[in-house]
């Protein structure tokens, strides 16, 4: 099917390589360093403000306090670079659109979305995955919580809602039903599991969420 | 995404130089609509220049009473800014349910008032509508719930998709633009345009290599402002109309006003009618009755979406006994 879409005439922007084409000339390997090094040529022939890629270029990120240093291209998402470069695959790659708050981590104090945040844009802030919030192995309140009063079915969204509620419960510590509400206005439970998350969320106030 | 070249530009100067390129080149704030928008490939960029570093983020009050906000300002700073929320309600009130706080943490004020349009064909690759370069506006015959009821005489059908574009035309903001070209400036009420063939792969004045930097919003003066928001949805989600109404008094009478409209044309939409059916009137149910009925007097509604018509008026309405201090649900 992309074959078939990469053909039609109006879309000359489509990286014109189809999975079938890559497989057959992946063998090579010729492909991966053709691209790179006419990015960097081209990278080289601009003047002004340096420019960088769209080949691979050093990104060093600071993640749950740990210098994390990685080669990634400039498109490369936050939550992808963590994920498939880093190991930290506690924050979920769902809607990839900024919808559903499964890849929420917090930047600098405030919740965002990994998945629409670049990772080369967010080198020298303080970045905190869902991996972050234990410490010495004993789970946050919030974490806690969520295992106390069962606010999970599938789990799939619980570590964008445990972040999300990290980050609400430093900020506001005793917070209304109404702040809670507001506060995870982000992110969606497709199981549909909110009045637990309530819950939990509420508890885990009652006990005080310590940052790490 | 397709793979893009990146610069990370630090002044205003930098910023502009690397707009300039014979490639495409975008600027990007807080991404929350281009990187979607890349995703789907609606935009393929060969360079992405990152502005939020490069703009203005601060917010500082202007010689002669009013405001001037920097387009990187993000949506949490102008929701947290004490003096902004008590000379400008308006702009706190669309800027309250904007996205999700994922979103406002963000998401900038350049980026929402420079966000491209939500209109599901323009958002699916497969639709090469007007706005990209095609020659048919697949709202006309299609699935046109949620698109325009003003200003619908086409080639687009898209309602503009900024919360806060309605509040600063509501104000009378003006918009500081720079570009190779040296600056200039822009009412905010000139700079979104309604769609022509000539112009319709935009939503406004800016040229390829500029940059909206800052808005500058007037001194309110002794004026009543409301705003009211017609929602489907509570949050992660665009109203489906809203107004703004800043209405200069005299006494209890209404001198001017201006009534803006969001969510129901291709710009924001000021409602000329409205506004003289309020001047030298009492602001009271009556007069807010009337100037709605005024309001939604110019609709064209499309084949389906005849009910956006009671749903302005309703946010005209409200948004009046807003301002008059009548409370409202």
């Amino acid at each position: 099917m992309s074959s078939s879409k990469d053909n039609l005439p109006d879309k000359p922007d489509r990286v014109s390589v189809s999975r079938r084409d890559f497989l057959k000339t992946a063998g090579v390997g010729s492909l991966a360093t053709a691209v790179t090094a006419a990015g960097a040529a081209e990278a080289e022939a601009q003047a002004g403000p340096r420019v960088v890629g769209p080949g691979d270029v050093p990104v060093a990120l600071t993640v749950n306090g740990k210098r994390v240093d990685l080669r990634i291209e400039p498109r490369v998402t936050l939550l992808d670079a963590l994920r498939n470069r880093a190991d930290l695959t506690g924050n979920k790659r769902v809607c990839d659109r900024g919808s559903c708050g499964a890849c929420t981590m917090i930047v600098d104090g405030r919740t965002v979305y990994a998945c629409s945040t670049l990772a080369i844009d967010v080198q020298g802030k303080q970045i905190r995955t869902v991996e972050g919030l234990a410490s010495s192995g004993s789970l946050n309140a919030v974490q806690q919580a969520f295992c106390d009063v069962d606010a999970l079915m599938c789990g799939f969204c619980t570590p964008g809602f445990i972040v999300a509620a990290t980050a609400l419960l430093e900020r506001t510590p005793n917070p209304t039903s109404e702040q809670i509400r507001r506060g995870l206005d982000g992110n969606i439970c497709r199981c549909g599991t909110f009045v637990r998350i309530m819950e939990a969320t509420v508890a885990a106030a009652a006990k005080g969420v310590r940052r790490v | 995404m397709k793979a893009f070249a990146y610069v990370n530009a630090t002044s205003e100067k930098d910023a502009v130089a690397a707009l300039k390129f014979d490639g495409i080149a975008l600027p990007l704030a807080g991404g929350q609509d281009l990187l979607a928008r890349m995703k789907d490939y609606i935009d393929t960029p060969e360079r992405v220049v990152n502005v939020k570093n490069a703009l203005d983020r601060t917010a500082a009050p202007t010689s002669g009473g009013g405001w001037r906000i920097g387009a990187s300002m993000k949506i949490v700073d102008l929701l947290e800014h004490a003096d902004i929320g008590k000379m400008y309600p308006a702009i706190i009130a669309a800027a309250t349910d904007i996205g999700t706080p994922q979103i406002r943490h963000q998401a900038t004020v350049g980026g929402n008032l420079n966000q491209r349009p939500r209109c599901w064909y323009f958002r699916n690759e497969e639709f090469v509508c007007y706005k990209k370069g095609g020659s048919r506006c697949f709202a006309v015959n299609g699935e046109n719930q949620y698109h325009a009821i003003f200003g619908n005489d086409g080639p687009s059908h898209i309602v503009h998709p900024s919360s806060l574009a309605v509040p600063f035309v509501a104000y009378g903001a003006t918009f500081r633009v720079i570009g190779s070209k040296g600056e200039r400036e822009v009412a905010a009420a000139e700079y979104f345009t309604m769609p022509t063939l000539q112009n319709v792969l935009k939503e406004n004045v800016l040229d390829d290599d500029e940059l909206l930097t800052h808005v500058m919003l007037p001194a309110p003066g002794n004026v009543k402002t409301g705003h009211y928001e017609v929602r489907y949805k509570a949050s992660h989600d665009w109203p489906l109309a809203f107004t703004t109404v800043v209405l200069a008094m005299n006494g209890g009478i209404v001198q001017s006003g201006r009534v803006v409209l969001g969510a129901v044309a291709p710009v924001p939409w000021r409602s000329k009618p409205a506004e003289d059916a309020l001047a030298g009137k009492p602001l009271n149910e009556a007069t807010a009755a009337a100037a709605a009925e005024a309001a939604v007097s110019e609709a064209k509604p499309m084949s389906g979406n005849a009910y956006k018509v009671q749903i302005a008026r309703t946010a005209v309405k409200r948004a009046i006994l807003n301002a008059a201090g009548i409370k409202t649900v």
